[in-house]
């Protein structure tokens, strides 16, 4: 495979995650390969590699509806209260959360359930407390619900099942790790991460500071079996006994 | 129905396009031989756009990459997986035996782990040390010439280290390791533990002008669009077939059964084609079993004539006998010295840049046989399960878990690229009581007989799985880790995962010198049928602590030379 053709390849699908130009960047540099004609045609194919029975079973899926309207906004709001918007990033509903959870519990159905039933279980705390469901509620009357079911024990000894709330405790977790989940598998989520691989790149070690940060350094007789990456287009060639001479 | 022939006749009928299957068929044809592949799942060339995962993003999948419909995630590049919808297998007397298979052109080369190890002079006679099982037929000095032209025909990063039993090869250098790796190389040296780099089938260097070099995106599961990695497709059958060579592809395509003649010996192979549901029969004059050393041995006992009541090559009551897989068990822990992390990219190759290989000495131990360890952690791209109880770390500082708002992002990018991983992965004894056998039963939907498996680790695997976890305990102690999950108990075979579930599964048409003992000869042949012969794990007389396909490899290499030369000779 030539540089050009390895080049357009790599960019078949890195430009659906916006990092065409790093990933182009990067080849160019490192790869030493030209850059392609064009952006229509680095995108071709499109989609995420599935076989004709995986596209049908996730068009069923997108197709079919499992929550309702409520059930929807209190997701919503339930989710924004987990992660809002803040001077780092946008909240979880910026990043399309409530989608994707009406998704994976379509996705993995046994996740139905515990959030239906969850629901219901905090507009009637809501209404308990209240008399209003739990998205009627004030800003201030739904933090004092969530304040009692955000915390699962960390106390030695104690169990969760034996706290007050512990099915509030329960549905809640869920929210934060769907919420969670959905948020850093977003573009949002990642850049808020700082994840920035994903991309063509030369991997030659971790960065000095980094390091030193640590308290530790590459010994010479480990590094001088390592990859020399200036000589990484160098086609191989071995001696006899199996010395690499280029 | 009518059974259709095609008509023509080739020298050689392939079943299974994997590892082995891949290597036939490049060998084969390069002598001039032709060359049809039996494949029962559809074409794959890793940079075909439509069927590339490699390169996306987590959202780019609705799931955001959940194991829903592939068993290791969206992105995971094998058809197929544990469960296969119209393919069952079932189990005997309890036993818990999982199988993975993956169809399609390239089989599970298209997702593995590309751990490329040798077996060293010892893993050839296991006998000769601890008196248990079988020699292998042939030794390491057999061997050796074909991983010498595996490595530099396919590439693998290492590095000569001198140690007797993990023989140095022909490397391509292997990248630095990343930073939770050094961690681990400091630790595993004040636990007294072996580490050196990993040895992987990836290219971090050119060896040819046909594939591309190792762009570090560690996403070699997904399989690589500029053949930088170690595929069946885009290193074997495609070059192969590229040079001019003829080699045809029939996917889709179901092999049946294995069709001989009065005298017994092969004269092709009949399959289902998946697209028209009708049976096939498909002429050679050698057929080559490739299709995964159970599905290999499923074939042979479904291949029953008047010559081969009890299947074909099964007069020794071998055929599915001495099944055997690595054993596994795995530990992860916190490293509170890794929290709040510089970011920058460590995505690196897919895998491990170190690892550990087998450092001690059975005759001081409680157990048989040795095992290695591999290493993961780091910050990589996340997936579905991301963010799950994000702060339950907490817990170690002094510091609420749960709770909600703005802390929780500070929390998830505090702890992440905090958490270090091992696994190992060790040698089981094999056993003529752990075997796979037809489902009187039970057939698939083609109607094809599917198998039955029956088997129960011994105290061998336990006793080894029991010291993998303190070897673990000791590593992540020197780390200052702090060690996550309890220690498995004994009621929990010492955390010994399923067998079958580590995919090194091997052994059911071992080879010998006794066809009373062994079903094929040193070069895979049938010793019932002169023209059939095994170039999958199936001949395996002994797995060691390390992973089969280099050794699949250089044994299907070694087998396609001497069917060559038997062809030449007329002795076949």
């Amino acid at each position: 495979m030539d540089r050009r053709e390895t080049l357009k390849t790599l960019l078949v699908g890195t430009v659906a995650g916006g990092a065409v130009l790093t990933g182009a960047a990067a080849c160019k540099q490192d790869v030493g390969a030209e850059v392609v004609d064009s952006v229509e045609e680095a995108i071709e194919g499109g989609g995420y590699g599935r076989t004709p029975k995986e596209l049908e079973h996730d068009k069923k899926l997108h197709a079919e509806t499992y929550f309702k309207e409520h059930e929807m906004a209190t997701i919503a709001v339930l989710c924004d209260i987990i992660l809002p918007a803040d001077e780092v990033s946008g909240s979880a509903t910026d990043a399309e959360v409530p989608a994707f959870v009406e998704f994976i519990v379509k996705d993995l159905p046994y996740h139905q359930l515990p959030l239906r039933g969850g629901l219901m279980w905090i507009d009637h705390e809501a209404n308990r407390r209240f008399e209003k469901d739990f998205i009627s509620s004030s800003d201030a009357q739904q933090i004092e619900i969530i304040e009692d079911i955000a915390y699962p024990s960390m106390k030695e000894g104690e169990e969760e099942e034996l706290l007050p709330f512990a099915q509030g405790i329960k549905f809640f977790s869920l929210m934060r790790d769907l919420t969670l989940t959905g948020f850093y598998t977003s573009k949002i989520g990642i850049k808020d991460l700082g994840y920035v691989g994903n991309r063509a790149n030369i991997w030659d070690g971790v960065p000095d500071e980094v390091l030193k940060k640590h308290g530790l350094a590459y010994e010479e007789e480990w590094l001088a079996k390592c990859i020399d990456q200036d000589t990484r287009m160098d086609i191989a060639t071995w001696d006899a006994e199996g010395n690499l001479l280029t | 129905m009518q059974i259709i022939e095609q008509p023509k006749v080739y020298d050689v009928v392939i079943i299974g396009s994997g590892a082995g299957g891949g290597m036939a068929a490049k060998r084969l044809s390069e002598q001039g031989l032709t060359v049809a592949i039996i494949e029962a799942g559809p074409f794959f060339d890793p940079k075909n756009p439509a069927q590339k995962t490699q390169m996306k993003w987590p959202w780019e999948s609705p799931r955001r990459g959940a194991s829903s419909v592939r068993d290791f995630g969206d992105f995971d590049m094998a058809y197929g997986g544990w469960d296969i919808e119209g393919e069952p297998y079932t189990t005997k007397d309890d036993t818990e035996f999982e199988w993975f298979r993956s169809r399609m052109l390239g089989g599970r080369t298209n997702h593995w782990g590309r751990i490329s190890l040798r077996f060293g002079p010892d893993d050839f006679k296991k006998k000769n040390i601890d008196g248990l099982g079988e020699n292998w037929p042939i030794g390491y000095e057999d061997v050796k010439p074909y991983y010498d032209k595996v490595d530099k025909l396919i590439g693998i990063f290492g590095s000569k280290e001198n140690i007797r039993n993990e023989p140095d090869g022909f490397f391509l250098p292997p990248p630095k390791p990343r930073l939770h790796e050094l961690y681990y190389i400091k630790a595993a040296r004040k636990a007294g533990v072996a580490v050196m780099p990993s040895r992987l089938s990836i290219l971090t260097k050119a060896i040819n002008k046909d594939r591309g070099v190792c762009f570090y995106c560690r996403q070699c599961s997904r399989s690589c669009s500029v053949y930088a990695d170690f595929s069946s497709g885009s290193c074997l059958i495609f070059p192969a077939q590229k040079a001019g060579n003829q080699i045809d592809l029939y996917v889709n395509s179901m092999a049946r059964e294995i069709l001989t003649d009065d005298e017994g010996r092969a004269t092709g192979v009949s399959y289902i084609s998946k697209d028209d549901r009708k049976e096939y029969r498909i002429k050679g004059k050698v057929v080559v079993l490739a299709a995964s050393a159970c599905e290999s041995a499923r074939l042979l006992l479904n291949s029953k004539s008047k010559q081969h009541p009890n299947g074909l090559g099964n007069s020794s009551n071998v055929v599915g006998k001495y099944l055997h897989d690595s054993t596994g068990s795995s530990r992860m822990a916190f490293v509170p010295e890794l929290m709040n992390r510089d970011r920058y990219n460590e995505d690196g190759v897919g895998g491990l840049h170190v690892y550990t290989p087998w450092w001690l000495d059975n005759k001081k131990l409680d157990f048989p046989r040795g095992y290695h360890i591999e290493i993961w952690g780091g910050m990589g791209m996340p997936s579905y399960g991301f963010g799950f109880n994000v702060n339950s770390m907490n817990k170690y500082l002094g510091m609420k878990v749960g709770g909600y708002g703005s802390q929780l992002k500070e929390d998830a990018r505090k702890f992440y690229g905090a958490f270090i991983g091992v696994s190992g992965r060790g040698e089981s004894v094999a056993m003529k009581d752990n075997y796979c056998e037809i489902d009187p039963n039970v057939v698939d939907e083609f109607g094809i007989p599917v198998l039955r498996f029956h088997y129960k680790w011994t105290d061998f695997e336990r006793k080894q799985a029991r010291h993998m976890h303190n070897t673990f305990e000791e590593i992540f102690t020197e780390m200052g880790g702090e060690i996550l999950g309890d220690k498995p108990t004994k009621e929990q075979d010492y955390g010994l995962l399923k067998p079958g579930q580590i995919i090194h599964e091997v052994g059911t048409t071992r080879m010998g010198s006794d066809p009373k003992t062994s079903v094929t000869n040193q070069f895979g042949q049938l010793h019932d049928a002169n023209n059939v012969f095994v170039v999958d794990g199936g001949t395996f007389v002994s797995q060691a602590d390390k992973n089969p396909t280099w050794t699949i490899l250089a044994l299907a290499w070694r087998a396609s030379d001497y069917i060559g030369g038997e062809l030449k000779k007329m002795n076949i």
